[in-house]
């Protein structure tokens, strides 16, 4: 497995955009135990980034050293132009972090805690006034600005945090695990709402384990796996790494099963599930065809798919998991 | 705005969240109070009969053990800053405040003012509830305002040592265990009987330790007593304690970042 960064190379070769998150070698331990061990990053301001790991891959620590909260043992990184180690004031001044655990009091209601946000960015009294107004429009909770923040769901936390994020209008925002433990529809809207925070132009530094959000969010995507960056790119370079795409036929009659064998000689067998695996491009063509040479033959499947690789193969491919079968069910490695 | 200007901006920041959190509550601030009227009474009426036979008298006995109970009260309501600081600790809110450009120390001074007021203000309902009893003071109000900057000093104190003991705490159960000592100390001083009362061994240590000098202070200036040494040996155990609490405290909130 190649567990080398592969970056993509830039098209049009015009001048880089400058960098809103820059790292070069990050390293950290806890002991003996190593969790990065040499993280390279440069994230394009205005995109959204997705470090995508299973759990224990070093994920937090990362953000944790880029948001001030964690000294790096060695490596060098710039947040929004100012050097972690030297300037981390400057750093917390232009960055928003939320993380995996909504950081809210509690006792507060949701408009106190971004007041108390408010207060602690000197804004000053009527700027704040205005600020928290418009954010619990906009998140949609000011109908329960008045309710102390306990009381929330686990949605509406997850909204009232990334609102406190946004109260200072950060430059870089970093979100980790912003949709672990939340539903579908709250995960949608959370989607939405960073989708929204892209379009007005902040660089979000997305963590996640789900494949689906780095899919759906990032403009960039790199996964790691054991303190390593092992792939880099787009979702479509990432997925184009994994051999194609197939077409899985399954028969209940072992003679049909035998008879589409010789039909399709290059297919893979899968004997004890009396299926074949027939490769190709996932195209209309590819499949035309495939099905008018099992009709030609007199073949009847019991059962048919299409399978394109996805980020879960990605995934599990370049963490050390192999490639899986059709249908087998993501499971992610809870390493270290 | 100047460094010291952010430090003051963000401590007051940090103050009125915690005074939002006694209102909203209360709880803490009324067990703060109700403990030390509970003993008062008890020992009043329980105990002071047979104590107060020695000194002239129940009403006697209710002048000597006033100033101790304010001590014990205000020791023990200074030791709940440690469950609020532990409890913030172990939210996500304090990683929050961390990542903002703000003043550091701000977090720590936040609690310790706020704590000190609610202190201060958590001694008003046991000195009405001692007056209603038959408590009487011949004091000044110069005297009145000496015994509450003793007071303060000595909240300032404890304060600090338990925020301290808080931010060594991992959950805010044994954030709530470890001040008990400290709530404890003024048994073993003079508030409820003289030290001079006591067994050779605890009475060394009573006479020795700091809550005695603070209470002989408290009962000189409400009651007239003799006060002798007693007023700079509270004021440098005060300032020895709160120095080492709030050292203690700075390098505990530091190092917590690194790991």
């Amino acid at each position: 497995m190649p567990s080398s960064v592969m970056p993509t190379p830039r098209k049009g070769g015009g001048v880089r955009p400058p960098a809103a998150v820059s790292a070069f070698d990050l390293r950290k331990s806890y002991g003996d135990k190593t969790v990065l061990d040499g993280i390279d990053l440069r994230i394009p301001a205005g995109t959204v980034f997705a470090l995508l790991g299973p759990n224990g891959a070093g994920k937090t620590t990362t953000v944790q050293i880029l948001s001030t909260l964690v000294a790096a043992d060695g490596g060098q990184a710039q947040v929004a132009g100012h050097d972690i180690g030297t300037a981390p004031d400057r750093v917390r001044a232009a960055i928003g972090v939320t993380g995996q655990f909504a950081a809210l009091d509690d006792l507060l209601t949701a408009e106190e805690n971004l007041l108390l946000m408010a207060d602690l960015l000197r804004l000053g009294k009527r700027e704040g006034r205005a600020r928290t107004g418009e954010l619990l429009e906009r998140f949609g909770i000011a109908d329960v600005a008045r309710k102390r923040a306990a009381t929330f769901s686990g949605g509406m936390r997850r909204r009232l945090d990334l609102a406190m994020t946004l109260v200072g209008d950060p430059q870089v925002i970093f979100l980790d695990e912003p949709t672990t433990g939340l539903d579908p529809r709250s995960r949608r809207t959370m989607w939405d709402m960073v989708r929204e925070l892209v379009a007005g132009g902040t660089t979000v530094f997305l963590t996640t384990q789900y494949l689906e959000e780095a899919d759906q969010l990032a403009d960039r995507i790199a996964v790691l796996d054991g303190g390593r960056l092992v792939a880099e790119g787009t979702a479509d370079e990432l997925k184009a790494r994994i051999p194609g795409s197939h077409v899985r036929l399954r028969f209940t009659d072992p003679a049909e099963y035998e008879r589409a064998a010789g039909a399709f000689p290059g297919a893979a067998r899968d004997d004890g599930e009396l299926a074949l695996r027939v490769a190709g491009d996932g195209g209309l063509d590819a499949l035309r065809a495939l099905l008018d040479r099992l009709d030609a033959a007199g073949i009847r499947a019991a059962d048919f798919s299409v399978h394109t690789p996805d980020l879960d193969d990605v995934f599990l491919a370049l963490t050390g998991q192999g490639t899986p079968g059709p249908g087998a069910p993501l499971h992610l490695k809870e390493n270290r | 705005m100047s460094t010291f200007a952010h430090a003051v901006h963000d401590s007051r920041t940090m103050l009125r969240r915690n005074l939002k959190h006694a209102i909203r509550y209360p709880s803490v601030g009324l067990g703060a109070a109700m403990m030390p009227i509970l003993m008062l009474l008890l020992f009043v009426y329980a105990f002071g009969g047979s104590i107060g036979a020695g000194m002239g008298g129940r009403d006697a006995y209710i002048g000597y053990l006033t100033p101790g109970i304010i001590v014990m009260g205000v020791a023990a309501g200074s030791m709940s800053t440690s469950i609020a600081v532990c409890n913030d600790m172990t939210e996500g809110i304090i990683n929050c405040f961390r990542t903002m450009n703000i003043t550091r120390s701000s977090f720590l001074t936040g609690h310790v003012i706020g704590s000190v007021i609610q202190t201060m203000l958590c001694c008003v309902p046991v000195v009405g509830v001692a007056l209603a009893i038959g408590f009487r003071s011949g004091a000044s109000p110069l005297r009145w305002l000496a015994a509450a900057g003793l007071l303060a000093a000595v909240a300032f104190a404890v304060t600090w040592l338990s925020v301290a003991l808080g931010l060594i705490s991992k959950t805010v159960e044994s954030a709530s265990n470890k001040p008990l000592l400290i709530q404890f100390l003024p048994f073993l001083g003079s508030a409820f009987v003289p030290a001079g009362s006591m067994s050779p061994g605890l009475r060394w240590f009573a006479e020795n330790q700091p809550f005695t000098p603070v209470i002989e202070t408290l009962r000189g200036l409400l009651c007239g007593t003799a006060i002798g040494d007693n007023g700079w040996i509270s004021l440098a155990w005060c300032a020895g304690i709160a120095l080492i609490g709030y050292l203690w405290s700075r390098s505990l909130f530091n190092s917590s970042t690194k790991h």
